[in-house]
């Protein structure tokens, strides 16, 4: 059912974020990828990230993501991307589950595990980052 | 905004001619068929002359058909009433065995792993190939000395498949030859959901060859909360609603006479018309089948390519999932369904779809289009040009 409220169990802003995502898309010099999910159950994610230096802070500066799967889905990582874009890394890593369900002002019960997806998908991306750049000589 | 209804495997609009010949039955003859007087009297003729014409159009007896609020209640009366009897007459000493399909609708699933659970009965799921057809002869050797029921639905509710029940029936009968013989006591039921088949399909049980048969009259333009279950005479049966001795004892409950006569008249003119409109119906469903997979790759029609009802047109889009793709087409005005876990609330991908095989990440993109009588090839042409935008802007977002 569609009305101003949203559709069947989603609200309006998910629908927004589904119908329209932003940042989807690849980053071709990404500084992390994380890859999440698995298509068997139905979804799958993949989170770039571009990590730049500024005034000595680590900087998302750029931020896309890909992804199979539900509404739902689709509409976290439209979200995560929003909200993580122009954080520090270390803001970023505090980014929950709950913090993204929350700014989509909630999700039906049995979608949950969606933001697990795109939350996950970051801090994989990040994680990724972190390790090219500890091991960098 | 133009709303396009294709979902007629889920439910149907109700005829308006249906509707008027029910109308009378709500207030103006709204006696009890059970009571004696004049009230009561007028309410069991209805229903006693609806009996007899669906009783005609099944090539039965009236007596055997007992009215049901629909397919899942006469699926479950079918599953659990003859085994439920022969566990109570103790006719054998081993577990009592059941053989079913794999894609079977979750009202007969559900209803043999409730025996499975509650009385240790034995249950056999038979396999079918990729296109959805049971396999006769691994049917065949499924059967023992202590097979009670074979339940095979006539079509398939995801692919629309027509399973052979003539044919099934022939091997039923072999073996309850054999049990006479042998002085077996133990029946052996073949039962048959014809939930989908009843708008298309002929539903004479002779030539089927059936002892038990469950239809539901909103499938075809009925009303909800009315379907029937055909029950041949010498069948044994514990009821399973037990109350006041309706229905021969097998179906307690006051009789939903304005959904019995909505029933009659739906099966009636779905069946007199059957042939007509099944040709058109197909004609549309051709069109739609011949122009996606011409319009989109990577898509896949599901079922058997020709046996199958001509309502039911079901495909797999790759690479996206199956609930986006629904809200983006009814945000367009066009209502579809699909077996993708994401839109199921169970988070399973359709087991039908697993049963032919298709690996789960292709399951996830299943769409299916189930046309009505209304439906035109118009109908289609607004779908084809709404939906590969659809289909192309989730592949974008695709991480597949």
């Amino acid at each position: 059912m569609q009305n101003n409220k949203g559709f069947g169990p989603y609200n309006k802003k998910v629908i927004d974020h589904f119908t329209n995502p932003h940042n989807y898309g690849v980053i071709e010099d990404a500084s992390g990828v994380g890859s999440v999910g698995n298509p068997v159950c139905g979804d799958m994610m993949k989170l770039y990230i571009k990590v730049e230096k500024k005034a000595g802070k680590e900087i998302i500066t750029d931020i896309k993501f890909k992804t199979f799967g539900c509404a739902a889905a689709i509409a976290t990582s439209s979200m995560i991307t929003d909200m993580a874009v122009g954080m520090t890394v270390e803001e970023a890593k505090k980014l929950t589950r709950k913090d993204v369900s929350n700014e989509l002002g909630g999700l039906p019960p049995i979608k949950e595990h969606c933001s697990n997806l795109a939350a996950d998908a970051l801090h994989k991306a990040i994680s990724e980052y972190e390790n090219k750049r500890n091991s960098k000589p | 905004m133009k709303r396009i209804y294709f979902d007629h495997a889920a439910t149907t609009a109700l005829d308006k001619d249906v509707l008027e010949k029910m109308q009378p039955y709500f207030s103006r003859h709204f006696g009890n068929a059970s009571s004696l007087h004049t009230f009561g009297q007028e309410a069991r003729q209805a229903l006693d002359k609806s009996r007899q014409e669906i009783a005609n159009i099944l090539n039965c007896d009236p007596l055997e058909i007992i009215f049901t609020s629909g397919g899942t209640e006469s699926d479950n009366l079918a599953v659990k009433g003859p085994t439920l009897a022969a566990f109570r007459d103790k006719l054998i000493s081993k577990p009592l065995h059941i053989i079913t399909t794999k894609i079977e609708h979750p009202a007969i699933l559900k209803t043999v792993k409730q025996l499975e659970k509650l009385f240790g009965f034995e249950v056999t799921y038979t396999d079918v190939d990729v296109n959805g057809l049971v396999n006769l002869s691994q049917l065949e050797s499924e059967i023992k000395d202590n097979t009670i029921l074979v339940s095979v639905m006539y079509a398939n509710n995801e692919v629309g498949t027509i399973e052979p029940i003539p044919e099934i029936s022939k091997i039923i009968q072999k073996y309850k030859g054999k049990r006479q013989k042998n002085g077996s006591k133990l029946p052996i039921y073949f039962h048959t959901d014809a939930v989908q088949a009843g708008g298309y399909l002929d539903l004479d049980v002779k030539k089927l060859g059936v002892d038990m048969l469950s239809i539901s009259g909103h499938k075809f333009y009925g009303p909800k909360g009315t379907g029937l279950l055909y029950i041949k005479k010498g069948t044994k049966v514990e009821a399973i609603n037990t109350g006041g001795g309706h229905e021969n004892g097998l179906r307690a409950g006051t009789e939903n006479i304005p959904g019995i006569v909505g029933l009659a008249v739906a099966l009636k003119n779905a069946q007199e018309s059957g042939d007509e409109i099944g040709k058109k119906v197909s004609s549309v469903r051709d069109y739609l089948i011949k122009n996606l997979t011409k319009k989109i790759d990577g898509v896949i029609l599901t079922g058997h390519p020709e046996i199958r009802l001509p309502n039911i047109a079901s495909f797999l889009i790759e690479r996206i999932e199956g609930e986006s793709m629904l809200i983006n087409l009814d945000l367009k005005g066009i209502a579809v369904s699909t077996g993708s876990a994401c839109s199921s609330g169970s988070l399973e991908p359709s087991h039908v779809l697993k049963a032919l095989n298709y690996p789960p990440e292709k399951i996830h993109g299943s769409l299916r289009i189930s046309l009505g009588k209304e439906n035109t090839k118009e109908e289609i042409d607004y779908f084809l040009e709404v939906f590969p935008e659809i289909v192309d802007k989730l592949r974008e977002i695709s991480a597949l």
